[in-house]
């Protein structure tokens, strides 16, 4: 085992009782939110995709690489504009704001 | 500073900014600025990748980016809130063929006869969950979008056929760990599209949310697995961090069901639908049914009432009415509470999505546990499309499928109102006694038309 693997095994590992203790108490009503919301997160094989495709040598790697761009590029701009959407709808009693006008999910996707 | 330490930082910062963003997900005053928090921390990870060294093939890096935020901006802004949940596990679904195609992809670039094992067993987990959570979310997103039967589907030897399946996937990988090929891993990702399939096939109805939220979880874990394998701290912290809290949030939607997740996962094999002996027994009975007069009669007269909304609800696009009688009801002085089972529709959170979508005011809102104090002192208990959710076998019959899920005691109400299309079982399939109950009257219809039907009885009352 290299060192190299094992500094990414402590980093996995921390990551796994951080991921665990962070969402400790959620009511039942952000359940779906916090699913959509953590779907967006794991797009982040889009940065993945891009080192896939931009360091790829052969035919085969670079057809390979572009789909994976795209399918990652769709779960960050879907992931996170659906989340949005559901958020957006939980309003209390004050007076409507303003609808934003930016849109995260594409920001996300092409910066 | 070099540039790699720089765009390291930054790959640091965007890791915060989704543990962040995680926490703020969690509670309903922060949920929204987690969400935008995630998705800046998103953006700074994907442009400090743009600025990597020797980044090549930057114009098809782009146009796929192109094509991707092309095809999911509309795909997500377009779709209506009732068919939210396939949408998860449509992004869902594509998140996980994307950490499968990158982990061949870097194993494409290897010398197969120098490779270390642990390389390949990173390659092997990648490929395996991702392709899992591929093929699983595309039959789970078949079956909310009822492309297909949404009830479990079982078939005989269901439990010998899968475990060979699952055997065979074992001794596949067990043989790329021994002699690593391009083939074998190419053989490897078609059985786990089938493993994906078989695996789901037999879940069905209120538990394919769950199913999700786990697929969510398995996709965490395989771009975990490619982050191992691209020596990447960003991937594997956000995998992991997704994959972690996932298996949590699977927890929690099954506590929340009463039921536990070995039981939603695997109840459906060997077992036959037992639900005949009651829906027999229903045959003698009557029903009381009413006009919509009559109970825009007794609602206007009432003084509190709680609205119990169900899957019928989101069908029907009817919570705009809902909220209509709901002010008009308001208008007379009652109160008027909705009381929200955390199961209720297709996913935990759909009748709050939908309500809020209408503008009720979050306020009104009363989570299960909330409602239930209230019911016994509630005048009309208004059931809007639900069913299995105040079936009271869940509480009183131990041989009840459902037995022991947490349901709204509306049965506890002074009156009880149920709004149906039809006198058809829920999504449990099976037979609700309420129904029959001497002190509920029952309204057939479309949702949204009786409910229309009501607010001009009460206007009128």
């Amino acid at each position: 085992m290299t060192n190299g693997l094992l500094e990414l095994f402590t980093i996995f590992v921390l990551a796994a009782f951080v991921g665990y203790e962070v969402i400790s108490k959620v009511p039942s009503i952000l359940h779906t939110p916090l699913m959509s919301g953590s779907n967006a997160i794991h797009g982040v094989i889009l940065v993945g995709s891009m080192v896939v495709l931009g360091s790829a040598h052969t035919g085969a790697e670079e057809v390979l690489g572009f789909i994976a761009v795209i399918l990652a590029t769709l779960n960050v701009v879907g992931g996170f504009v659906v989340t949005d959407r559901m958020l957006q709808m939980f309003r209390s009693r004050q007076p409507d704001r303003p609808r934003s006008s930016g849109d995260p999910g594409a920001a996300g996707g092409s910066s | 500073m070099s540039r790699g330490t720089a765009i390291d930082l930054c790959y640091l910062v965007a890791a915060v900014g989704f543990i962040v963003a995680l926490k703020a997900l969690s509670s309903p005053r922060h949920a929204r600025a987690g969400n935008l928090l995630g998705a800046a921390g998103m953006a700074l990870a994907i442009g400090a990748t743009f600025a990597r060294a020797g980044l090549g093939h930057l114009a098809l890096i782009v146009i796929a980016m192109v094509v991707g935020v092309a095809i999911g901006v509309p795909a997500a802004r377009l779709v209506k809130m009732t068919a939210m949940p396939q949408m998860v596990a449509a992004f869902n679904g594509v998140g996980g063929g994307a950490a499968a195609v990158v982990s061949i992809t870097e194993f494409l670039g290897t010398d197969p006869r120098t490779v270390a094992t642990y390389k390949v067993l990173e390659v092997v987990f990648g490929v395996l969950v991702g392709s899992v959570s591929l093929s699983g979310s595309a039959l789970a997103f078949a079956k909310l979008q009822e492309l297909m039967s949404t009830r479990p589907i079982t078939y005989p030897a269901q439990q010998i056929i899968n475990a060979i399946v699952g055997l065979t996937i074992l001794g596949f990988a067990l043989a790329l760990l021994v002699s690593p090929s391009t083939a074998l891993l190419w053989v490897l990702l078609v059985l786990a599209l089938v493993l994906g399939v078989i695996f789901v096939l037999p879940i069905g109805g209120a538990d394919v949310p769950v199913l999700i939220s786990l697929l969510n979880s398995f996709t965490g874990l395989a771009v975990a697995a490619s982050g191992f394998t691209l020596n990447s701290n960003v991937l594997v912290v956000a995998g992991t961090l997704v994959g972690a809290s996932g298996t949590l949030l699977t927890r929690m939607m099954s506590v929340a069901m009463g039921r536990s997740l070995p039981n939603i996962l695997f109840s459906a094999f060997g077992s036959v639908v037992t639900a005949s002996g009651s829906t027999e027994a229903s045959g003698g009975r009557s029903v009381r049914a009413g006009t919509p007069d009559d109970v825009g009669t007794l609602l206007a007269y009432s003084r509190r009432v709680a609205i119990v909304p169900g899957y019928g609800l989101a069908v029907a696009q009817a919570q705009h009415t809902a909220k209509e009688l709901a002010d008009a009801l308001m208008a007379r002085g009652a109160d008027v509470f909705y009381a929200i089972h955390p199961v209720a529709g297709r996913m935990p959170g759909h009748m709050n999505v939908l309500l809020a979508e209408a503008n009720v005011p979050y306020d009104e809102l009363k989570e299960m546990d909330e409602a239930n104090i209230e019911m016994p002192t509630t005048d009309v208990a208004l059931v809007v499309g639900a069913n299995d959710t105040v079936n009271p076998a869940a509480r009183d019959t131990p041989g009840s499928p459902i037995y022991g899920m947490p349901i709204i005691n509306a049965d506890q109400a002074q009156h009880v109102v149920f709004l149906k299309r039809s006198m058809r079982p829920g999504f449990a399939g099976i037979d609700n006694d309420l129904l029959y109950d001497p002190k509920t009257t029952m309204l057939f219809g479309d949702a949204k038309d009786t409910l229309q039907k009501l607010v001009t009885a009460v206007k009128r009352a």
